[in-house]
């Protein structure tokens, strides 16, 4: 893994302090097309975001990503993927956090860390129906109050019903 | 007398809330207690849409996020498609989308500057912003034949080249639009009701700004340097030379003097990329059905809004396991609030003018 | 016997039908001329199908306002609401009385007075009367049982209130040269002068015009109908023929404001340099003409103000007014009454 930062030397930088600080606690990662990504368990979720935040400068969140598993997961595996893509400036260095979650599950909420996280979690509400607990205000933020499904879990379907 | 608040609802229908936007509004007299945004009157499930369209065919549907910059949004659709099948697109073909991208930013900022000073009341500049954005648009129709979802790019680079009429209607424009610009400045810039209106109102800290996580001219407007055409540079944007203004107030007016400065710069990367257009190929030989191997891939573009990224993620079919956009009105959208509260109600619309969304991108 | 009553009777009923309808012919002739210089403003065309250039426009819109449905929605004080419109016309109308729209013209042994009704308070009548439109804005503000009319109507009654005493001030300067509240006194003195009182008091006129454009609600001062803010202001819950009656006495009030301007500060019905002996050919052409072209310029400078600047926010106007205009027009009237004290 180290190898493939060797290019990066401030990707290589955060990736060694993480290695350091949560040495068996990341669940793995990649990197393709100098996209830098680790894997996370949700139970040290807020403790890695904060660590990257404070003391490696990722400063803002660029966006949150919903992902539906559904057709190509293993057996065993979760059905959800969360992913923060976090950067900074300056630098301009970029990491994606990936952590996966079941339906019945619940995620923290890093309201508290990024605020722009308020309307991401909202919409990853919205549409896929996982819940952020410590969240200021979860309500739905496209679909009207009263509708039932969540438009892009991969079970929903494209027209009909 | 007991404070009393009153609940305004402003919109979806409204003359000023840029399409069918809703906000909630608690107000104490006329300053501003609570602004929520309602959001959604414009939500067609677009990312819900893309996964069950091929590569191909999500293109043209881009168009249909932001309707004032759509040529930013095949760009930055299309970079992510190309970052993720690894293709290298023709050197001819990156200048060709930086022109256009760079009309489409002139466009973009000219309906803004109309817009948000037809939200202030003065309703000249609108038209003023108009007719030049009209040129730019005959441009468009000249080279795609549509005016406003171009469809301008296509997989591995750009359809057609670019002929002589189009490089010459490009010229006439770069030349006639200073001109244009200066009659802009003259109805605003020095204006004693316009600086009352915009100076010290709708301010943001950096701080805030990081947080909120806004991009784009509002953010340069807090003093914070950051372009991604300048800091990650794509599509050849290494070879322009241009500046980035900032500026350190963060309030409405600098966000309109950044927006006309921009518009100088992009002129300069116009007249760059015409001088230096380089020789040959303008699209790259893609498979007809294009299939593409499991992986995935962010990738994110300066648009005249903000920063405008793509998330792809593709599962070896034709059709994208899920394509996620991070669109600039969205994020701008969220600070709406912070920026308005303690303003008077007059502001909480000249705020929202001065930061350039579009229902469109916001509701996806 | 027939003459006199001729004299007294069907002149003064014809005169009070002609300056009635004065207004109205007024607002026709505005709703075009502002669509279309506005739209020359912008770059645009305006309205160009009805008619030649157009003109034949307003008429179609307000046949088109007055078959439109009337509406009127629930929860709405019926009487207050349905006697607003009417309170704004009517009070822009009325004080047209007073306003001189030309001079006396001699017809035989009859002369013929521009003017419906003489009085020697006529100032301070037409000021009152006009300000009675302030009642129907906050009538048809506050009955239409809505929050954004609600708000137009507290808007524009703060406004009107603060731009009354700077106008209240400016006009005071002109009676310490005057001596006279009489509208035609008031003309004829600028004769006697030699020189219009705009030209002699300038400062007064400037806080007049500023302060006139406020009372009317215009831009940049239109507040009270803001339409990116408060979609409509006070007539936002109003339709057809109603809301026709706010259109009309907007633009009625424009007619009178630039009348006042030009009978108070640019000699009324007066040609220029009217004791000038090489200019006299200018008497040839009547007074009411003169008044006609002088209006006209005023008006098409309260549409030139609206092309070109944006709206002021509602506390810079209050300020603008209580900082500014009142403290300069007393400074302004100290200085005047100095001067005519000592001169």
């Amino acid at each position: 893994m180290i190898e493939k930062l060797e290019n990066y030397p401030l990707l290589k930088q955060v990736y060694q302090n993480l290695e350091n600080r949560f040495a068996g606690a990341l669940l793995g990662a990649t990197f393709e097309k100098d996209e830098l990504c680790v894997t996370a368990d949700r139970s040290n979720l807020i403790s890695i975001l904060e660590f990257l935040k404070n003391d490696n400068g990722f400063n803002a969140l660029n966006d949150m990503v919903g992902l539906d598993n559904m057709n190509t997961k293993k057996e065993g595996e979760k059905r959800f993927t969360i992913l923060y893509l976090l950067y900074r400036f300056p630098g301009s260095a970029r990491i994606r956090i990936k952590v996966d979650i079941d339906e019945n599950e619940t995620l923290p909420s890093i309201y508290s860390l990024y605020r722009a996280s308020d309307w991401a979690e909202r919409e990853i509400y919205d549409m896929f129906g996982l819940n952020f607990s410590g969240h200021p205000g979860l309500t739905r933020i496209y679909m009207p109050d009263e509708f039932k499904d969540f438009p892009l879990r991969k079970d929903f379907p494209l027209e009909g019903k | 007398m007991a404070f009393k608040e009153i609940l305004l609802n402003m919109g979806p229908q409204h003359p000023s809330t840029h399409g069918v936007l809703r906000l909630k509004v608690a107000l104490d007299n006329e300053v501003v207690m609570k602004v929520t945004p309602v959001l959604g009157y414009l939500h067609r499930g677009m990312e819900k849409l893309f996964e069950n369209r091929t590569y191909q065919q999500i293109t043209p549907l881009t168009d249909r996020f932001d309707y004032l910059a759509a040529i930013s949004n095949n760009l930055g659709y299309l970079l992510a498609v190309e970052k993720l099948m690894g293709i290298e697109v023709p050197k001819r073909a990156q200048y060709i989308r930086v022109i256009f991208t760079e009309l489409q930013r002139l466009a973009s900022h000219l309906a803004w500057v109309g817009f948000f000073a037809n939200d202030i009341g003065a309703m000249s500049v609108l038209l003023y912003g108009f007719i030049e954005r009209e040129d730019i648009l005959e441009i468009f129709e000249e080279y795609s034949g549509a005016r406003l979802t171009v469809h301008a790019f296509r997989v591995g680079g750009v359809p057609t080249d670019i002929n002589d009429k189009i490089i010459d209607m490009i010229n006439t424009f770069i030349l006639k639009l200073p001109k244009r610009i200066a009659d802009i400045e003259t109805l605003l810039t020095g204006n004693r009701i316009w600086k009352h209106r915009t100076i010290g109102v709708g301010v943001i800290s950096p701080e805030d700004a990081i947080s909120l996580g806004l991009t784009g001219p509002s953010l340069r407007s807090t003093g914070i340097k950051w372009d991604i055409r300048k800091d990650i540079p794509y599509s050849s944007y290494q070879d322009f030379q241009f500046e980035v203004p900032t500026s350190a107030n963060g309030d409405l007016y600098d966000r309109y003097v950044l927006r006309l400065e921009e518009i100088k710069q992009s002129m300069r990367i116009i007249r760059q990329a015409l001088d230096t257009l380089p020789q040959g190929e303008t699209l790259t030989k893609v498979p007809r059905v294009l299939k593409i191997a499991p992986g995935e891939v962010f990738h994110s573009i300066e648009a005249p809004k903000g920063e405008l990224g793509f998330y792809i993620k593709s599962n070896g079919t034709d059709k994208p396991e899920r394509v996620k956009m991070k669109s600039p009105s969205f994020i701008n959208m969220q600070s709406l609030e912070t920026m308005c509260l303690g303003n008077l109600f007059a502001d909480i619309v000249a705020v929202l003018g001065s930061l350039d969304i579009v229902l469109g991108e916001i509701d996806k | 016997m027939s003459n006199s009553l001729a004299a007294d009777l069907i002149i003064p009923i014809i005169k009070i039908i002609i300056v009635g309808l004065f207004p109205l012919i007024m607002v026709m002739v505005m709703v075009w001329l502002e669509r279309r210089v506005v739209a020359f403003i912008q770059l645009r065309l305006g309205p160009n199908r009805v008619g030649f250039q157009g003109i034949l426009q307003p008429i179609v819109d307000a046949i088109k306002l007055f078959f439109k449905e009337d509406i009127t929605h629930t929860g709405v004080d019926k009487v207050l609401f349905n006697i607003s419109p009417v309170l704004v016309l009517f009070s822009s109308i009325l004080a047209f009385c007073f306003i001189p729209l030309g001079g006396t013209m001699q017809i035989g042994t009859y002369n013929l007075n521009f003017w419906v009704a003489e009085s020697p308070v006529g100032l301070l009548l037409i000021i009152g009367i006009s300000s009675i439109s302030v009642f129907g804005v906050i009538f048809g503000g506050w009955s239409s049982n809505s929050k954004y009319p609600l708000l137009g109507a507290l808007r524009s009654v703060v406004q009107i209130l603060s731009y009354e005493i700077p106008v209240a001030f400016s006009v005071l300067s002109i009676i310490f040269f005057s001596q006279s509240m009489n509208m035609i006194d008031i003309v004829n003195r600028q004769k006697d002068a030699g020189i219009w009182y705009g030209f002699m008091l300038p400062v007064s006129f400037v806080i007049f015009w500023i302060s006139v454009v406020a009372e009317t609600n215009r831009a940049p001062f239109d507040l009270p109908e803001a339409e990116s803010e408060l979609v409509a202001g006070f007539h936002t819950e109003y339709s057809g023929i109603k809301f026709a009656y706010f259109y009309m006495a907007e633009y009625a009030h424009m007619v009178l404001a630039s009348s006042l301007a030009v009978v108070l500060f640019f000699g009324g019905w007066l040609p220029p340099f009217p004791n000038v002996a090489a200019l006299s050919f200018l008497h040839v052409i009547p007074g009411f003409v003169w008044y006609l072209l002088k209006i006209m310029f005023f008006l098409y400078l309260f549409i030139w103000i609206r092309g070109t600047f944006p709206r002021y926010r509602f506390d810079e106007l209050v300020r603008l007014a209580w900082k500014w205009l009142i403290p300069l027009s007393l400074l302004n009237i100290l200085v005047i009454a100095f001067v005519r004290s000592f001169a």
